[in-house]
C-alpha cells in the first residue's frame, strides 16, 4: 500500500460513471436533446417560408388565364383550387382563407377578364398585402407593351443577412436545454447518490468529497455540450441556423455553453440539498426552470414583453445566455463582445454557489 | 486461534448523538484472520461503533486504532485496507455490475478485472444486470464483491444476511468463510444467533452501546449451561430450517 493514490484517476472513473449513467437516463436525454429538438423542429418548419397567404379560387372560375398563372409565379400566395362554396364561406369568416377570389373571361370584349375578390373582416392586414399584389399585378397585365407616361419605379432590394426565426429560437432552445440539463440533472442524482447511500459507501473508499462533485460536473458539462453541439449542427444543416463565422462562431457557442451549465448547476445542488424527498425535486427545480423558460427570451423577444415584466427578465441568468449566444451566432460577436453578458452570468454563479456551500448535504 | 495478534483495537468508544449516548465506552479487539460477530438488538449502537472504526463516522471519545493505524488522523490509510459493505446501500444508478466493478477499481485506484470478481461472487452470469435487478441474496454477494476490490486486511458487513432465504443465507456463510480462509479478518453484525454460533469464531453482545458479553460462542454458551440454564423444550437432534433445507434442497433459487 505504499503506491500513492491516484485522486485523478477516481475523478475520472467517476466522470465516466455518470456520463454512462446520464445517457442511459430517459429524462436527462428528454430534456437535453428531444425536447429542444421538437420545439426547433415545429419553428423551424413554421418559420421556414415567411409569409404566405391563403387564397380560395371560387367554384366555376375560370383557371386557365394570366390572372391565376401570375398569382400562382409570385411565391407569397397559396391557391387552394378545388374547395366547396360551403367550405370557403366557412373558413373566410374564421381568417383561415385570407380572401377568395374568381376570374370571369368577358364575353362582350375588353378587358379579357374580370377579377371578383372577396377579402375577410377575420384577416385584414393578408388581405391588404393580397390587394397590393392584386394591383401591382393588374398593372403589369394591363401595360404590357406599353411605355410608361410618367415614371417607371426602379425598385432593388440589397441582399441584407436573412434572420430566420431559427436564429432566435435555436438558441433559447439551446440556453433552456443547459438550463434543464444543469438544474434538474444535478439536483436528481445528488439527491439519488445521498438518499440511496451511494456517497456513503464512497466515502468508504479514499475518494475525495471533490473528486465526487468534479467527476460528477466533468460529466454532465460533457453531455451538455455533445447535446449542444447536436443542436446546433442539426439547426444549422437542417434549418439554415445562422454560424456567422463556421466552426469558431460554433466553439464560442460552445464556451458559453460551459458557463450555462456550471451556474445552472449550481441551483441543481441547491435543489438537491432543500429536497426532503424525491417527489419535492420536480417543483422546486421547476420554480427555478420554469420562469427563466417563458422569461429569459426562450420564444419571444423581450422586448416583447410589457414594460413592468421586463425588469424581471433582465434579472434571470438564462436571458444572459440567451442573449450572448444569439449575438455570437447571428452578429458574429466574439466572447469579449458579449463580457457583460459572461459577467452577469458569472455573478449569479457565485451567489448560486454561495447558497449551494450553506444547503448542500453529503448524508 | 493461538498466537493472537489484534488488527483492531477499541478503547473506551463513546458516541453522543446530542443527549443520546450510542456508544458508551466500548473496549474490544478483533483478531487478525478471524470472524468477528457484533451481535445485539437494533439501536444497540453497533452499526454506529462500525462506522467510526470505517472512519465514516466520528466520534466523541476514546481511542480506535485499525491495523496500527488511527482512525483520527490516518483514516485515508485505513480506507486503502478495508473493504466496507452498508446496511442497505445502493449503487450509482443505470449501470451494470461490471460498470460499477470499474467505478469502484477506480475509487480504490487498483485494478482488477471485473468478472474475476463477479466470479469470485459467482455472479458472472449476471454481469450486464443492473443491482436494482438482481435478488436479495445477489445483491448482497455484489456488495461484497465490491468490499473485496482493494484486497482488503479487514472487511466490514453490516447485517448481510437480514432478509434472505434459507439457501442464500447459507451460501453467504460459504462465501464469508471463504473469505476469511483466504486470509481476510471479517467483522460482521447480524440478529441472528444460529448464523453467528455457525460463521464467527468469537461474538461480543453490546447492549445499550455496551459490551456485556465477549467471547467465543462456544464458551459463552457454556458458561450459560454452568450457570444451570436448561432449555424449557428438549432440543431435538434437527431443527425446523433443517427441514427446511432437507425438503427443498441447497442450491441456489435465484
Amino acid at each position: 500500500m505504499s503506491k500513492h493514490y491516484n485522486h485523478t484517476k477516481a475523478t475520472l472513473s467517476l466522470a465516466k460513471a455518470s456520463f454512462r449513467s446520464i445517457t442511459r437516463s430517459p429524462s436527462a436525454v428528454i430534456f437535453t436533446l428531444a425536447f429542444p429538438l421538437i420545439f426547433i423542429i415545429v419553428f423551424g418548419f413554421i418559420g421556414g417560408g415567411g409569409m404566405k397567404i391563403d387564397v380560395a379560387i371560387a367554384p366555376g372560375s375560370d383557371l386557365q388565364n394570366p390572372v391565376i398563372a401570375a398569382l400562382e409565379k409570385t411565391g407569397v400566395i397559396r391557391l387552394t383550387k378545388n374547395d366547396t362554396k360551403e367550405n370557403i364561406e366557412k373558413n373566410l369568416e374564421k381568417g383561415a382563407y385570407d380572401a377568395v377570389i374568381s376570374v370571369e373571361k368577358n364575353t362582350a370584349g375588353l378587358p379579357a377578364y374580370f377579377t371578383n375578390v372577396k377579402y375577410t373582416s377575420a384577416s385584414l392586414t393578408n388581405g391588404n398585402v393580397l390587394k397590393s399584389v392584386l394591383n401591382d399585378l393588374a398593372h403589369q397585365l394591363n401595360t404590357v407593351n406599353q411605355k410608361p407616361t410618367v415614371t417607371e419605379i426602379r425598385a432593388t432590394t440589397i441582399t441584407g443577412r436573412l434572420h430566420r426565426t431559427i436564429d432566435f429560437i435555436l438558441p433559447g432552445q439551446l440556453g433552456f436545454s443547459l438550463l434543464s440539463t444543469g438544474v434538474f440533472g444535478t439536483a436528481f442524482i445528488f439527491f439519488a447518490l445521498r438518499q440511496n447511500l451511494v456517497i456513503k459507501r464512497f466515502f468508504a473508499t479514499p475518494v475525495r468529497r471533490s473528486s465526487i462533485v468534479l467527476g460528477e460536473a466533468i460529466a454532465r458539462i460533457g453531455f451538455a455540450l455533445l447535446g449542444a453541439l447536436f443542436i446546433i449542427v442539426i439547426g444549422h444543416f437542417a434549418f439554415n441556423f445562422t454560424l456567422i463565422n463556421g466552426v469558431v462562431t460554433v466553439i464560442n457557442m460552445l464556451v458559453l455553453a460551459t458557463i450555462g451549465v456550471i451556474v445552472f448547476m449550481g441551483f441543481g445542488f441547491v435543489v438537491s440539498g432543500l429536497a426532503k424527498s424525491e417527489s419535492t425535486i420536480p417543483p422546486i427545480s421547476n420554480i427555478i426552470t420554469l420562469p427563466q423558460f417563458l422569461l429569459s427570451g426562450t420564444f419571444f423577444s423581450i422586448n416583447a414583453f410589457p414594460a413592468w415584466l421586463q425588469p424581471i427578465s433582465r434579472a434571470l441568468p438564462l436571458t444572459y445566455l440567451n442573449d450572448a449566444m444569439r449575438k455570437v451566432a447571428f452578429e458574429g460577436a466574439n466572447l469579449w463582445d458579449v463580457k457583460q453578458q459572461i459577467l452577469i452570468m458569472l455573478l449569479w454563479g457565485i451567489g448560486v454557489y454561495a447558497v449551494a456551500v450553506k444547503t448542500f448535504k453529503w448524508e | 486461534m493461538t498466537n493472537k495478534q489484534a488488527i483492531i483495537s477499541v478503547t473506551n468508544l463513546v458516541k453522543n448523538y446530542g443527549e443520546f449516548k450510542a456508544v458508551q465506552g466500548l473496549s474490544f479487539e478483533v483478531y487478525e484472520n478471524e470472524i468477528f460477530g457484533l451481535l445485539g438488538p437494533n439501536g444497540a449502537g453497533k452499526t454506529t461503533t462500525l462506522e467510526i472504526i470505517e472512519t465514516l463516522r466520528n466520534k466523541t471519545s476514546g481511542e480506535v486504532l485499525v491495523n496500527g493505524l488511527n482512525v483520527d488522523t490516518d483514516a485515508n490509510a485505513i480506507k486503502q485496507i478495508i473493504g466496507v459493505q452498508l446496511q442497505a446501500a445502493g449503487y450509482y444508478p443505470n449501470l451494470n455490475l461490471v460498470e460499477l466493478l470499474e467505478l469502484f477499481a477506480g475509487l480504490y485506484d487498483v485494478n482488477v478485472t471485473p468478472m474475476e470478481m463477479l466470479a469470485k461472487v459467482n455472479l458472472q452470469e449476471k454481469a450486464k444486470a443492473k443491482y436494482k435487478e438482481l435478488s436479495g441474496g445477489q445483491k448482497q454477494r455484489f456488495s461484497i464483491a465490491t468490499t473485496l476490490i482493494n484486497s482488503p486486511k479487514i472487511v466490514f458487513l453490516d447485517e448481510p444476511t437480514t432478509g434472505l432465504d434459507p439457501q442464500a443465507r447459507r451460501n453467504l456463510w460459504d462465501l464469508i468463510s471463504e473469505i476469511r480462509n483466504n486470509g481476510t479478518t471479517v467483522v460482521i453484525t447480524t440478529h441472528y444467533m444460529d448464523e453467528a454460533e455457525q460463521l464467527c469464531d468469537r461474538v461480543a453482545f453490546v447492549e445499550a452501546g455496551k459490551i456485556i458479553a465477549l467471547d467465543t460462542p462456544d464458551q459463552l454458551i457454556d458458561n450459560l449451561i454452568a450457570s444451570g440454564f436448561e432449555r424449557k423444550k428438549e432440543v431435538k437432534a434437527a431443527n425446523l430450517e433443517d427441514v427446511f433445507i432437507n425438503l427443498t434442497g441447497k442450491e441456489w433459487r435465484e
